[in-house]
């Protein structure tokens, strides 16, 4: 019987499961290896699983974190182990442990956003990105849950960047609020979208590296 | 990944279904393989996922050895968009790579409403339509599946057809592709060897002629070609495959579950249902191999509901036991159990109270007609003390969603027929007020009606479908005569009800219609966002064909049918003698009870029940 922390991946063939999907495949999962999990109490039991900050379809990530609890005592390495055989391609589970902090203690997300030129990329873009979002502040408008448009500055959601060229791309390496607000780094590119319409890139490629706690430090 | 799929996955809904890589899928080293199949499914992944038939062939293939067997499934139309704009062809979901470079492309068709998919997918695929555009052997386009008992709306597209269960000559075809292609064999030489396996069809090889009025005059093989097809069937099911290691897709498709398959075909002998005679006879798997199949399936895909499926699942022999079997393994690891198809006798009942354990999820029975002597001539064998006691039973043990089946347009079928079909519902309600245990919970009574399609291979093949005013004059009688407040009438829209009666028993100068319908923009017609009738009535018109020839007129008894080269085993002559009984409101007994002789016995090398 015990909480526990699963640390995974999400990339290749499944950053296209969705969250709800996700929840879904990952429980089959734990049935598949036989893992009793706890289940809520009330009329509809269901095992309690959370992830601790959804990640959108489409973006790729070495640094999920899935908490859950078991009914038996099991051993980390040997559920990781055993996880990993009945995971969907794409999906890897890296390790398992029992965890310290609290998940609101995970406050920022240090990622990686690609903006891809098929033309290449041109001179002077990636001083063009730097100075954008170093400015004071970087409004965007976003669509709300509700489906109107809303402004917002992501600046101060954006704590360092580097911007590299690499080839045929920019690479943004950032690190985001994780929650309360956090930033999808997706906004980003938005943001180059929206100020800087003729470095509009052709596609945008999104991966979250590693969690941080607010020291900076990795988040387990 | 491909790039350009990669770019158009983030603008279409749901990509989880175009990119393959759940669990349990088939990954091959290509180096170790010599025939590439990439098996198509005419609708969406959803769809396609749930159907177990495609399950089992997908296990049957990728068991042999230097054969890798791949998905591929029609895109929904945001990706369709996507895919012909961005230059992307259809591929497989395994490997990634395109359908066109396959050595045999192969597809399930269980629905008539599913060829212009097909047609859709060979054109995503970059493979020009008709197989003698296809001059060389590679890609081989085949098909099997339901739908394929008559073949010939699409026998200009295909190379051949796989008549019956698939799994027992698909082997052999593959075998003989590989002979093939190693010895360079041209493709007409290939379709002829192909011809000798036994529930091989290949069209080009028949030369039809007709008569002034349209029929066929003449079907006539060439080249040594057999005079007539039989299906094949598996024999023995209990040594038939049956994946317990299958693929769990990781987004949602529409049945969720681990599907058991107690047996195939049908005692019952409805005289309007294709499976029930194309299936014939009935074979069962055993009790024993059964449950440990259930617990295989469920521990290895980590599902937690099973559904015991066949054709009338309630006619398994050892159904209660087998129930006995699975619970304890289930109720331990809070599995549901269900029955997809439920008879309206009291030993069902008794069994769904039993399963369920408290919850009442909704009834369904299938009357199918209103009145006892329409039922006796469509063969239905339930009478309405049977639906009145399970009824009884439902409603005092707490059920109160009820849902009831039937179909307008049924041969015999008269007025007194269609409001028959109120007054079951009337009494229905009248059974709820006096046994419901629990008259707090209001009653939800659906009748829904269908139109009916005639289909080859039943006793009805030789009937008209009803005119569309009329179908819709019963509809209209029936919504007035069902007063009840707690009744919801639902009715088919005729439309697709209509194009399936053409399609079912078209013949191959259809090819040229199902052309034109895709040409003007035909694609899911299974799906009624996507169907259009006018798009194919355009088409008709355009081909100069006229679609009531095919759906709304009888034939008679000396037709060449056009799909009388294949046979299911089950003799015309037997059919024949179930329509008269039909007209005759005289019922046939069930397999069980006695033989009625009607062919199918061969399949099981002597006679279908021992002992
Ligand atoms: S041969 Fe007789 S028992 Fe067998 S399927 Fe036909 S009617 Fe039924």
């Amino acid at each position: 019987m015990g909480k526990l922390r699963l640390l995974f991946a999400k990339e290749g063939r499944a950053v296209y499961i969705s969250h709800l999907d996700l929840m879904r495949t990952l429980q089959r999962v734990f049935l598949r290896e036989g893992v009793a999990l706890r289940h809520s109490q009330g009329f509809h039991p269901h095992p309690v699983l959370s992830i601790a900050l959804p990640l959108s379809v489409g973006q790729s990530s070495r640094c999920e974190i899935l908490d859950f609890e078991t009914l038996e005592d099991l051993e980390g390495e040997e559920l990781v182990r055993r996880l990993n055989r009945s995971l969907p391609e794409g999906l890897l589970a890296r390790s398992c442990y029992v965890p310290v902090w609290p998940v609101r203690e995970l406050e920022k997300l240090q990622c990686r956003v690609e903006l891809l030129y098929d033309a290449g990329v041109r001179a002077g873009a990636a001083e063009a990105v730097k100075d954008l979002l170093s400015r004071e502040s970087v409004v965007i408008r976003k669509r709300t849950k509700r489906k109107a448009m809303a402004e917002l500055d992501i600046r101060p959601l954006l704590h360092s960047l580097e911007v590299r060229e690499e080839l045929g791309a920019l690479a943004l390496e950032a690190v985001v609020s994780a929650q309360n607000p956090g930033l999808n780094p997706a906004l980003l590119a938005a943001a180059v979208e929206a100020h800087l319409p003729d470095l509009a890139p052709d596609f945008v490629r999104v991966r979250r590296l590693e969690a941080l706690d607010k020291r900076g430090e990795t988040f387990r | 990944m491909d790039k350009r799929l990669e770019r158009i996955l983030p603008r279409v809904q749901k990509p989880a279904r175009y990119v393959g890589g759940e669990y349990n899928e088939v990954q091959k080293d290509k180096r170790d393989v010599d025939v590439r199949f990439a098996f198509c499914f005419p609708d969406t992944y959803e769809i396609g996922m749930s159907n177990l038939g495609f399950r089992i062939l997908y296990a049957v293939m990728n068991d042999l050895p230097g054969v890798w067997c791949e998905r591929a499934f029609a895109p929904w139309t945001d990706m369709e968009a996507q895919m012909r704009a961005a230059g992307v062809p259809l591929y497989a979901l395994e490997s990634g790579d395109p359908v066109g470079g396959f050595d045999i492309i192969g597809f399930s068709v269980g629905y008539e409403m599913a060829y212009t998919a097909m047609l859709n997918m060979l054109e995503l695929s970059g493979v020009p339509l008709r197989s003698a555009q296809r001059p060389s052997l590679a890609p081989l386009v085949v098909a099997g599946g339901t739908a394929m008992y008559n073949p010939e709306p699409v026998a200009d597209f295909i190379d051949l057809a796989l008549i019956g269960e698939g799994e027992e000559q698909l082997p052999e075809l593959i075998a003989l592709y590989r002979r093939a292609k190693g010895e360079g064999w041209d493709k007409p030489r290939f379709l002829r060897a192909a011809a000798g396996i036994g529930g091989v069809y290949v069209p080009s090889l028949y030369e039809i002629s007709y008569n002034l009025d349209g029929t066929v005059s003449a079907i006539t093989p060439q080249e040594g070609a057999p005079e007539r097809v039989y299906k094949r069937a598996v024999s023995d099911m209990d040594r038939s495959r049956f994946p317990t290691k299958t693929i769990v897709p990781s987004t949602e498709i529409v049945h969720d579950r681990v599907t058991l398959e107690l047996f195939r075909g049908c005692i019952r002998g409805c005289r309007f249902c294709q499976a029930g005679y194309v299936y014939r006879p009935v074979r069962c798997r055993s009790r024993e191999l059964l449950a440990r199949y259930g617990q295989e399936a469920i521990e290895d895909s980590g599902y937690q509901e099973m559904t015991l499926s066949s054709l009338s699942t309630s006619d398994y022999p050892e159904l209660a036991g087998l129930c006995d079997d699975l619970a304890a393994f289930c109720g331990k690891n809070h599995v549901n159990l269900s029955l997809p198809s439920l008879r309206a006798d009291s030993f069902s009942m008794e069994l769904m109270e039993r399963l369920q354990r408290g919850r009442k999820a909704g009834l369904t029975f299938a009357p199918e007609a209103g009145t006892q002597r329409l039922r006796d001539a469509i063969n239905k064998n339930v009478t309405e003390e049977d639906l009145t006691a399970s009824l009884r039973t439902a409603f005092a043990g707490g059920w109160s969603a009820v849902k009831l089946y039937f179909m307008l347009g049924l041969p015999t079928e008269t007025d007194e027929d269609v409001l028959g079909i109120a007054e079951m519902a009337n009494r229905a309600v009248h059974t709820w007020r006096e046994y419901a245990s629990n008259k707090n919970r209001p009653l939800r009574l659906t009748v829904s009606t269908s139109w009916f399609v005639p289909k080859p291979f039943t006793a009805f093949q030789w009937e008209a479908q009803i005119p569309r005013e009329e179908y819709e004059r019963r509809v209209k009688l029936l919504r007035e005569a069902i007063t009840a407040k707690a009744v919801t009438y639902n009715w088919h829209d005729g439309e697709t009800s209509f194009l399936e009666a053409v399609l079912a028993r078209g013949d191959r100068r259809l090819c040229a219609v199902l052309e034109e319908a895709h040409r003007r923009g035909a694609r899911l017609d299974a799906w009624s966002d996507c169907f259009d009738l006018n798009r194919w009535l355009e088409a008709f018109s355009a081909c100069g064909l006229d679609p009531a020839f095919y759906a709304n007129r009888e034939r008679s008894r000396d037709e060449v049918l056009p799909w009388s080269t294949i046979s299911c085993y089950v003799s015309e002559d037997f059919l024949w003698r179930q329509r008269e009984l039909a007209y005759a409101s005289v019922t046939t007994p069930d397999c069980r009870t006695r033989c009625s002789g009607c062919g199918a016995n061969v399949v099981e090398g002597g006679e279908c029940y021992h002992g």
